[in-house]
């Protein structure tokens, strides 16, 4: 997933909660050149604004300009780059793999060494339920390839700064 | 205060005359027929201009906001009326100039739908706006209005874009007209940081060969006062962007006027040799640095601007300022102490006798020979409008400018078309000064139509064209660069300019000979009777010296014709 070569950033986005506002932070990252590898967005405690967590890849002195350029957006209200804090960040991924009843016991066998929920099963699949940081995810994805994957959803990384830090 | 139900295009209405709006210019169409119905029954005094074409409509209002300070209004209707002003939303954007441009759009019912003239103008605008709306009910239109003032006017100005379903402007609002803004993403931080102050004035204690860059911001901001009075008492001379023309007086002993690629030999010698680079409110445009790595490589350069994300994003400062330029240099005065530059002064003071602009009054007619005899005739207080090319370049050499607000130009986006609009926008919010065009064949050509506009409300414009019968700056590149190759540069057909302005009521001239320049000037200059026209027949394929060729180092600047072969340039233009 990750774009190969260019490192990955996490930026928190608070923004007001108005049409356009998602197309106008995408643009900022297209114009300059930047892949955007997950999005997240919810509306925040508050109904008016809105969460971000973007993830995406790009040349590190291009990211400072793309955190001042999202800063002068009328609906942005701040934009936090948690690439390097201590965060939480947090994934949840929904694989479904085939399984027969000859290997389906190994495959719960590694699902559970993840704290996957199985959270449908028949008798030719299952879909397995995983949630944690990314690294966990792009591990249970290495470990269950030995099964054929038919279906693989990530909901893509949210964050959440400690104690009294802003996210 | 909730205002008795009335139509939305009412409330617009309403809204815009609490902004204080005087002009309105625009073109009708089905979608915004409420707003121009409303333009009637509320019997406003805004004055509602009907152009020719709508990017006439937004460089008029760009030229009347560079030419007044204040933002005008742009109306049109959806689809190709809207598609119509976004060269001119992306020229005012580029140049951060405040801009209202009102779109009317089909049925809020009918979007996404391709209803008949329905356009994503709200999308496609949204890379050039500062900020634009989609208005989802007619009681959001006080406060919409509201924002999008404030916004284009503060801060770095721009242009706001709100696009207006046609229901909504027929449908009734009940608002409060003085509603309040919601922007709560809106930082509008201007404050001068004290330490910051402290530390510029001790680089600039400790620097032998100082320099002030001057960029539009200064002028935005209106420093103009506060600038003459850092730098007189300072003793840092003073070079100035293409669109600061104006800020800091051009004739003013500290001045070196213009930089950048076709800038004064002097100005451009004098950012190789600075030893501090203080720049306020310039964005270090690519058409004045030259080669970014080599600029000012062995200076201290400080940075003051407003806007954040201009800090490093072409050059990589030692001291930054995220300040207002006025407050900024207010700031400073007290802390600056005198600086003895008389030995820099005196340096540059060579350059300027060793390579002054100059021209040939003899042999065939020059560009610059017109716009230097005009700049005398009119006493340098005209108010100038350029387009671009050539003959802006060498108006910006000649036309020197002594006060700010004097100077339209489309510097960021080189918008071919703008000259003629913003000249006439710029007299409609300045009646009684004087103003001039100067524009090239080519651009001319591209809006033309407005000498309708001219026409119809006797504006008192001089409109000069410079008439190469070329697309001179680019036949210029081919000549230089490419083995004079020219190609697609020839315009063959041109209309006779005389005959067409007087088609349109506008007196015309024809200039031909360098003799008759005072004389056709003086005649043009003496002409009141509304708009008038002078086609200048001038030399075909004179060249813009000095001139550093795009993405080349300062120190490669060309002040004469080249006798070598010169490399395709590495810049982009
Ligand atoms: C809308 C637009 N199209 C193309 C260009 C590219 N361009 C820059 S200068 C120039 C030539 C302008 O010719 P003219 O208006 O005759 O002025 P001159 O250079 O001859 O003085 C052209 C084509 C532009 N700047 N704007
Ligand atoms: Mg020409």
């Amino acid at each position: 997933m990750p774009n190969t070569d260019k490192p990955t950033h996490t930026l928190s986005v608070y923004v007001s909660n108005k049409p356009g506002a998602l197309a106008r932070i995408a643009q900022v990252f297209a114009r300059r050149g930047f892949n955007i590898e997950s999005l997240v967005v919810s509306a925040a405690v508050d109904g008016h604004f809105s969460r971000m967590t973007i993830t995406c890849s790009g040349d590190p002195e291009g990211l400072d300009q793309i955190i001042k350029q999202m800063m002068k957006l009328v609906d942005v209200l701040h934009c936090i780059d948690h690439t390097f804090d201590k965060s939480v960040m947090k994934e949840m991924g929904l694989i479904k793999i085939a399984v027969d009843t000859g290997s389906r016991s190994e495959a719960l066998q590694i699902a559970e060494h993840f704290g996957c929920k199985t959270v449908d099963l028949t008798p030719e699949s299952m879909i397995l339920q995983v949630v944690g940081d990314p690294a966990k995810i792009d591990a249970l994805e290495e470990m269950i390839q030995k099964f054929k994957i038919i279906e693989f959803v990530r909901t893509g990384k949210v964050v959440m700064s400690r104690g009294q830090d802003i996210t | 205060m909730t205002n008795s139900a009335m139509e939305g295009g009412q409330a617009i209405i309403r809204c815009l005359e609490n902004e204080g709006v005087e002009y309105i210019f625009g073109y009708s169409g089905g979608s915004v027929i409420p707003i121009f119905d409303a333009l009637v029954t509320t019997e406003t005094k805004i004055k509602f201009i009907l152009v020719r074409h709508e990017q006439g409509a937004t460089h008029m209002a760009d030229g009347y906001a560079r030419a007044t300070g204040k933002p005008a209004v742009v109306l049109v209707t959806s689809g190709p009326g809207a598609t119509n002003t976004l060269t001119g939303i992306m020229t005012a954007h580029i140049d951060s100039v405040p801009m209202i441009v009102l779109s009317g759009q089909s049925v809020s019912w009918m979007l996404g739908k391709d209803a008949f003239q329905e356009a994503d103008i709200f999308g496609m605008a949204m890379p050039v706006v500062k900020h634009s709306y989609l208005l989802r009910s007619s009681n959001e239109i006080p406060r919409t209005i509201r924002e999008a003032f404030h916004i284009a006017t503060t801060g770095r100005p721009g242009p706001v874009l709100i696009d207006i379903p046609k229901d909504i402007s027929a449908g009734s609002c009940t608002a409060d007209l003085h509603a309040e803004m919601d922007l709560p993403g809106y930082k509008l931080d201007a404050s001068v940081d004290n330490g910051t102050i402290l530390e510029i004035a001790e680089a600039l204690a400790k620097s032998k060969r100082p320099l002030i860059l001057a960029g539009h911001g200064a002028m935005i901001s209106g420093a103009e006062e506060s600038l003459k009075a850092f730098a007189e008492k300072a003793q840092i001379p003073v070079t100035n962007t293409l669109l600061a023309k104006g800020v800091f007086p051009e004739t003013h002993e500290l001045a070196l006027g213009m930089l950048g690629m076709h800038g004064t030999a002097y100005a451009n010698k004098a950012i190789c040799e600075c030893d501090l680079l203080l720049n306020i409110g310039s964005r270090f445009d690519d058409r004045i640095l030259g080669k970014p790595e080599l600029f000012c490589a062995d200076a201290t350069i400080i940075h003051i601007d407003i806007d954040n994300a201009e800090i490093g994003k072409m050059i990589q400062p030692q001291i930054t300022c995220v300040a207002d330029a006025k407050l900024a240099l207010d700031e400073l005065i007290p802390h600056v102490p005198v600086i003895d530059t008389a030995a820099w002064r005196k340096h540059l003071d060579s350059y300027k006798v060793k390579y002054p602009l100059k021209f040939k009054r003899k042999g065939s007619l020059k560009m610059q020979h017109i716009i230097d005899e005009f700049y005398k005739l009119s006493e340098g207080k005209a108010c100038v409008a350029t387009d671009v090319g050539q003959h802006q370049m060498w108006a910006a050499q000649f036309y020197k400018c002594d006060r700010r607000h004097n100077w339209l130009s489309s510097g960021g986006a080189g918008t071919m078309g703008f000259g003629l609009p913003a000249c006439i926008g710029a007299a409609f919010g300045r009646p009684d000064d004087l103003h001039v065009c100067f524009v090239g064949d080519g651009g001319f050509q591209m809006t033309f139509f407005e000498l309708a506009t001219a026409a119809l409300h006797k504006l008192p414009i001089k409109i000069v064209v410079l008439n190469n019968h070329y697309l001179g700056m680019v036949r210029q590149w081919q000549e230089l660069f490419y083995e004079d190759r020219t190609s697609g540069v020839d315009l063959e057909g041109n209309p006779d300019f005389v005959k067409l302005a007087e088609s349109f009521g506008i007196k015309g001239f024809n200039l031909r000979r360098p003799g008759d320049v005072k004389r056709v000037l003086q005649n043009a200059l003496d002409y009141n009777d509304g708009p008038c026209l002078v086609n200048c027949e001038v030399e075909k394929t004179d060249n813009v010296f000095p001139m550093i060729p795009a993405g080349a180092a300062i120190e490669d600047m060309l002040i004469e014709p080249p006798k070598r072969k010169l490399e395709k340039p590495t810049g982009s233009t």
